[in-house]
């Protein structure tokens, strides 16, 4: 993986929110690499600052309520954090390019299809009208839209959810980007309809080489797609390894619980499922130690005080956690 | 099946829901085909998976069944009792017997009615029991979903997701119903969470001899809590079986393909599987194929799935499936 060139590095990204309750602690201070061409995983559950983190990236947030810090976030080299606002709009939608949770809502219904495809083409490659319609039909059809051309005049209430995003699919790739983030892409979609586009985005990454970021709930999506996967839990990452050591040695306590809560392929009829008890921490009053103690069957006295930092366990496995979970007893 | 063991019946349940055009003068023009001729028997004690994909007419289902929607054409039993023809008064009746689960808990509990009231309500309206016996009840059943008895108080926007459908089974077992239909109850709620209400319904079920029709769209955890499964596709059944046959033995083409789409939370078995991705989209109920109704995006369709609709057949043995070709589904998926 170290062979490949670092596109992405955000160094300590924090991200806040200011609301009437109090300051909403939503991303805590995360840091990973991704390389050119890899595709990484984030799962967690709502509220655990997969999405803000992503947005905040970005600066898709509206500062204030948001307020985001970062030691730094390299994007090829440069520190987007230094980027004033006219910079990063330029970045946005054409390097980096998001697909959003919600076809239905993430399409603006006043405008065609084919407007909302020639958009970015004329804004960041400088394309005339006639060019951007010729490109924009080439994309519809790259993800798999028959009778493209005719469609282009087509608004988004006349698409079937699966094929919105499909075409939002189209829109963030009209500009080639180096990195595509994918925010629950599927989550709105029938199991057939996220098969299909699981196997379309693979195919176009195979194709166009860029580095894909997907952001889920669904460990299974992850598993059949990602090569490195990121876990998170009320704001921070708790555990960063290759798909398949995740799975098959998960090491902090809190993927280890949430794998074993999953059914089985082969379990026994009436078997019990393993939970996880209790709710995540209230991201206004965050507990001192770590945030998973209280749900967390390996829990310490030094779990309670002190919370840890990502660590490096073995290569490429990181975790914050005080315990090995093979033995219960402190690392 | 004996019958004396069957406690919901369906025979060829039919629910159209009218397209109607003009204001005044109202004239229907069409009618979206939700439910279109459905069997099937739950017995008592078991659990009836009801999987499919949205608007493939799963939960209509489950609502005609207790009669919240008018069946079109078609008869439900239970208990040997034709609801179809029951009065409503007979039908109040029955209904202490029978319940739901709702998919939303942010939408099914009123916002404006406490914990204590909600899960009052039905004791209310079938005028159960004196009010001290009620709230003593109220906090029986809140103990009995694993929730604080000093919650009653509280308004629903107090709790979370997952406390929240706890709220929704209370209520719904308030009567001591005998048949419950729960429909998509765990679907809103992040994964740590699903497991405690799938653990919660599965231990009210052995507790108080529950029969349930548990409706979803997530097949690993339909798998993990039904004894049968019954696959919906565009209003009709098209594969019924019990799990484990189902899962081993799966014969109708867009089961196959169906269970081919869940993905496996294991990257190696991700890697290797042979995934079949169907084409298109599932067509409108308002204007569904002819014959077979999956024939247009049926990787083995043939002339003959155009024209005629396949019978509900046992294939085998409690094994139920409608396709002309299930032999050819074996060898070429």
């Amino acid at each position: 993986m170290e062979d490949r060139e670092v596109i992405l590095d955000i160094q300590n990204l924090r991200t806040t929110f200011s609301t009437q309750e109090g300051l909403v602690h939503a991303v805590n201070g995360i840091s990973y690499k991704l390389h050119t061409g890899e595709t990484l995983g984030i799962v967690g559950e709502s509220g655990c600052g997969k999405s803000v983190s992503m947005l905040s990236v970005l600066r898709l947030l509206e500062i204030p309520p948001a307020k985001i810090m970062a030691d730094a976030i390299y994007f090829k080299g440069d520190n987007l954090i230094d980027y004033p606002n006219n910079e990063m709009r330029k970045i946005r939608g054409s390097k980096i390019a998001m697909i959003f949770q919600d076809p239905m809502t993430s399409l603006n219904p006043v405008l065609t299809i084919g407007f909302q495809i020639k958009e970015p083409l004329k804004l960041h490659l400088g394309m005339d009208d006639k060019e951007a319609k010729a490109r924009a039909a080439e994309l519809l059809k790259l993800v798999g839209i028959p009778d493209s051309e005719s469609r282009l005049d087509d608004y988004p209430h006349q698409f079937s959810g699966g094929m919105r995003q499909r075409a939002m699919i189209a829109i963030a790739l009209a500009c080639n980007p180096t990195l595509l983030i994918a925010d629950e892409p599927t989550t709105a979609l029938d199991v057939t309809i996220q098969a299909q586009l699981i196997e379309l985005v693979k195919e176009l990454q195979d194709d166009l080489g860029m580095a894909l970021i997907w952001i889920t709930h669904d460990l299974g999506v992850v598993a059949g797609l990602a090569e490195r996967v990121i876990v998170m839990y009320a704001g921070y990452v708790v555990e960063d390894a290759p798909v398949d050591s995740l799975y098959e040695d998960p090491r902090h306590p809190y993927t280890f619980a949430l794998l074993k809560s999953l059914p089985k392929l082969i379990d026994v009829p009436g078997e019990k499922l393993e939970t996880i008890e209790g709710l995540p921490p209230d991201l206004v009053e965050m507990p001192k130690g770590c945030p998973f103690v209280p749900r967390c069957a390996f829990a310490k006295d030094k779990c309670r005080t002190e919370n840890p930092a990502l660590d490096e366990i073995s290569l490429d496995h990181r975790i914050a956690c005080w315990v090995d979970i093979k033995t219960g007893e402190l690392r | 099946m004996s019958e004396n063991n069957t406690l919901v019946r369906v025979e060829n349940l039919v629910k159209h829901f009218p397209i109607t055009r003009g204001v005044v003068f109202q004239k229907q023009v069409g009618a979206v085909k939700a439910v279109d001729g459905v069997s099937f028997e739950i017995k008592k004690g078991e659990t009836l998976g009801l999987v499919g994909e949205s608007g493939c007419g799963k939960t209509t289902t489950g609502r005609t069944i207790l009669q919240l929607h008018k069946p079109t054409s078609g008869e439900v039993f239970f208990r040997d009792i034709n609801l179809t023809e029951a009065s409503d008064g007979k039908l109040r009746e029955l209904r202490r017997d029978m319940q739901i689960i709702f998919q939303d808990p942010y939408a099914s509990l009123n916002p404006r009615m406490t914990v204590g009231r909600i899960i009052a309500e039905p004791l209310d309206v079938h005028n159960i029991g004196t009010p001290a016996e009620r709230k003593e009840r109220v906090q029986e059943l809140l103990r009995l979903v694993g929730l604080n008895p000093y919650f009653v108080n509280r308004y629903p926007h107090e709790f979370s997701g997952g406390q929240r459908q706890r709220i929704g089974v209370a209520r719904a077992l308030a009567l001591e119903p005998e048949f419950i239909v729960c429909d998509e109850p765990i679907s809103a709620l992040d994964v740590s969470i699903q497991a405690q209400v799938v653990n919660l319904l599965g231990d009210l079920q052995e507790e108080m001899g529950l029969t349930y029709l548990f409706i979803a769209h997530d097949l690993s955890m339909v798998r993990h809590i039904s004894n049968r499964i019954a696959v919906m596709y565009l209003g009709k059944i098209v594969e019924l079986a019990d799990r484990d046959v189902l899962f081993a033995n799966t014969l109708h083409p867009y089961s196959i393909a169906l269970l081919s789409a869940v993905p496996l939370h294991n990257p190696a078995a991700e890697r290797e599987r042979k995934r079949i991705i169907l084409m298109g989209d599932v067509p409108s109920p308002a204007n569904p194929p002819t014959g077979c109704r999956f024939h247009t995006r049926c990787p083995i369709a043939e002339k003959r799935c155009e024209v005629e609709d396949p019978e509900f057949r046992e294939y085998e043995k409690d094994h139920w499936v409608a396709c002309h070709f299930v032999e050819k589904a074996q060898q070429k998926m």
